[in-house]
């Protein structure tokens, strides 16, 4: 048709309303939940779940979900924060320096490597947690936070990422340059691939972060110990003891807690989201 | 080590590959360390396991492909594998088709304000399952929720997602809501790699928008949806945190065998039958990769 620009299309205002409705679909959550969070327990009980309760009771709620049952939950966040740092971190690290090697070095095996992790990444991953679990508890390890961190520590789709985005951010006559130079391999990596390899290094690090953070299988079958618990299993925990029978009224805790609960990760997501999409585009378009 | 000897022909090169290549083999091998210790160690020891039977007399037992046999003619397996295959076949479907007219939508450069379209369709994605699951549970129920002041407004019951016909669609929503702005992600990213030449040589030969969708821009996406795909059914297969957070809020729709990974999870940790439970996961696990792997293959094969 003439007239129709690619660089400038006309907008339309139909498409913008038609896909506002999935916007609402996907905001509609959250904001029953920003509603949620200041109401009590016979409010969210006896309130329309979009607008605000009789009583305004955000204040009291928080300060209720830092002192219940001996102030656990702040533990929960130290512990949260725990698996994210060392099991998110581990595994960026693990993944950048594979990813690399597979990338940029020739040896042998290296194809069977990639083969091999490659089919990991269909492997379902809690088909393995009850297993893992039976040979961590031969070994002593369950009930502890190695059982949490180990098995988040290895991620064969940040592996593959790093392989595609060092293939192609990395180019191999610097490599060579370097190596006339005498420098050693390690060197080089350290002064100059991981600069390269930045923009890749943020976004598996955002993945696992988010894969750290949001954890619940894993530390659900591992970890008895309440003291150990990260918030998402924290959260289980309270839900469980809300609807039981001789339930304690803690609606309103679970709701508020889970609200803190997404505020770090929200808040991270929304500062770092443009790197999200350079590593998706990455992982996708090669096959 | 001494000095090669001076006689021979130098072959710097060749050293330098040598000491090259073990550098790479030293890049790689914390991870295949860590990889080994808790992808290959724990699978080769389900499998081990599931040869053998605890039994509260007479101990462990050697029992060969016997839990294997079990499991194929175990009606709660086959009730939630059954289960988890009907509900891919209908959620996978239904949220890969919202994220790729959103990603169409996005990319068409025909909305106001797509940055934030982009970022609020994406966000529920950093929201933890657990957390996910217990918001719809909680605006599912009639008391807390948003479904009794829907079904008043209505004047009849219009939802009611806690009933046997109607809890599976509402996991369903929940899987959908979680994922739909990270698929959507995945295929705006693959639209992205379209060079603007093309579009430019759509537009001068006169194709119209729908044209220029189904010539360009579908066959562009191909790969990515096919990624997205696998790893969806990846995730329907190990269906586990929705149903079981809403046990919490409805225990009598949602049984121990609801889907294999709730099986499985009961089977060793409530019912101390860990080689069963070990077969399970490796029945299910095998089933898993055949099928994402079937998808691959047709999904990748040319169409010409």
């Amino acid at each position: 048709m003439a007239g129709y620009s690619y660089s400038r299309p006309r907008k339309s205002v139909t498409l913008t309303v038609l896909l506002g409705f999935l916007v609402v679909y996907s905001i509609l959550p959250l904001t029953w939940m920003l509603f949620g969070i200041t109401k009590d327990q016979p409010d969210l009980l006896g309130s329309f779940g979009l607008w605000f309760g009789d009583s305004f009771s955000l204040f009291s709620n928080l300060r209720e979900v830092f002192t219940y049952d001996g102030g656990i939950f702040t533990r929960w966040f130290v512990n949260t924060v725990i698996y994210v740092v060392v099991g998110a971190g581990g595994a960026t690290l693990l993944a950048t320096a594979g990813g690399y090697g597979l990338a940029k070095y020739r040896f042998r095996g290296r194809k069977a490597v990639f083969a091999v992790v490659l089919g990991a990444i269909a492997v379902p991953g809690t088909a393995l947690a009850v297993p893992t679990f039976l040979m961590f508890s031969e070994i002593g390890l369950t009930n502890t936070m190695w059982a949490v961190i180990l098995p988040s520590l290895v991620s064969p789709f940040g592996l593959y990422l790093m392989w595609v985005f060092a293939a192609e951010a990395v180019p191999t006559e610097l490599l060579e340059a370097a190596r006339v130079d005498g420098a050693s391999e390690l060197r080089t990596f350290f002064t100059i691939s991981l600069r390269l390899l930045a923009p890749g290094v943020v976004t598996v690090l955002l993945f696992a972060i988010v894969a750290t953070w949001n954890n619940y299988f894993l530390p659900l079958i591992m970890l008895n110990d309440p003291n150990l618990f990260p918030l998402t299993l924290g959260l289980y925990r309270w839900l469980a003891d809300a609807s039981g029978i001789g339930a304690a009224p803690v609606f309103h805790l679970v709701i508020t807690g889970a609200f803190l609960t997404i505020v770090p990760i929200v808040v991270a997501f929304l500062v770092l989201q443009r790197y999200w999409q350079s590593g998706l585009s990455a992982g996708s378009v090669k096959q | 080590m001494s000095a090669p000897p001076p006689v021979a022909r130098p072959r710097p090169a060749g050293r330098l590959t040598a000491r090259v290549s073990r550098a790479g083999i030293g890049f790689v091998t914390p991870f295949l360390i860590a990889f080994a210790l808790v992808f290959v160690a724990p699978l080769v020891y389900s499998l081990y396991l599931s040869l053998f039977r605890t039994q509260l007399m007479g101990g462990t037992r050697f029992v060969g492909p016997a839990n294997y046999a079990e499991v194929f003619q175990d009606p709660k397996f086959w009730d939630g594998a059954l289960r988890v295959m009907l509900f891919l076949a209908v959620q996978v479907p239904v949220m890969l088709a919202l994220a790729l007219l959103a990603a169409l939508a996005i990319d068409s450069g025909r909305l106001h304000g797509k940055r934030f379209f982009r970022v609020a369709l994406f966000l529920p994605y950093a929201v933890p399952g657990v957390v996910a699951a217990m918001m719809w549970g909680f605006m599912y129920s009639d008391r807390v929720g948003l479904t009794g002041s829907l079904n008043d407004l209505a004047g009849f019951e219009l939802l009611a997602p806690y009933t046997r016909g109607w809890i599976l669609p509402s996991i369903g929503n929940i899987v959908t809501w979680e994922f739909v702005g990270y698929n959507m992600l995945i295929l705006y990213s693959a639209l992205k790699t379209v060079p603007t030449e093309t579009y430019e040589a759509a537009a001068i030969d006169g194709a119209g928008q729908f044209g220029v969708v189904r010539h360009i821009k579908l066959p562009a996406v191909r790969g990515a949806l096919v990624i997205a795909t696998v790893f969806s059914i990846i995730g329907s297969f190990q269906l586990f945190n929705e149903p079981q957070i809403l046990r919490e809020l409805a225990p009598n729709l949602i049984a121990t065998s609801y889907t294999p990974n709730i099986y499985a999870y009961t089977l060793s940790f409530r019912g101390n039958q860990v080689s069963y439970a070990a077969t399970v996961a490796i029945v299910m696990g095998v089933i898993t990769a055949l099928i994402a792997y079937l998808v691959q293959l047709r999904g990748m094969r040319r169409e010409d």
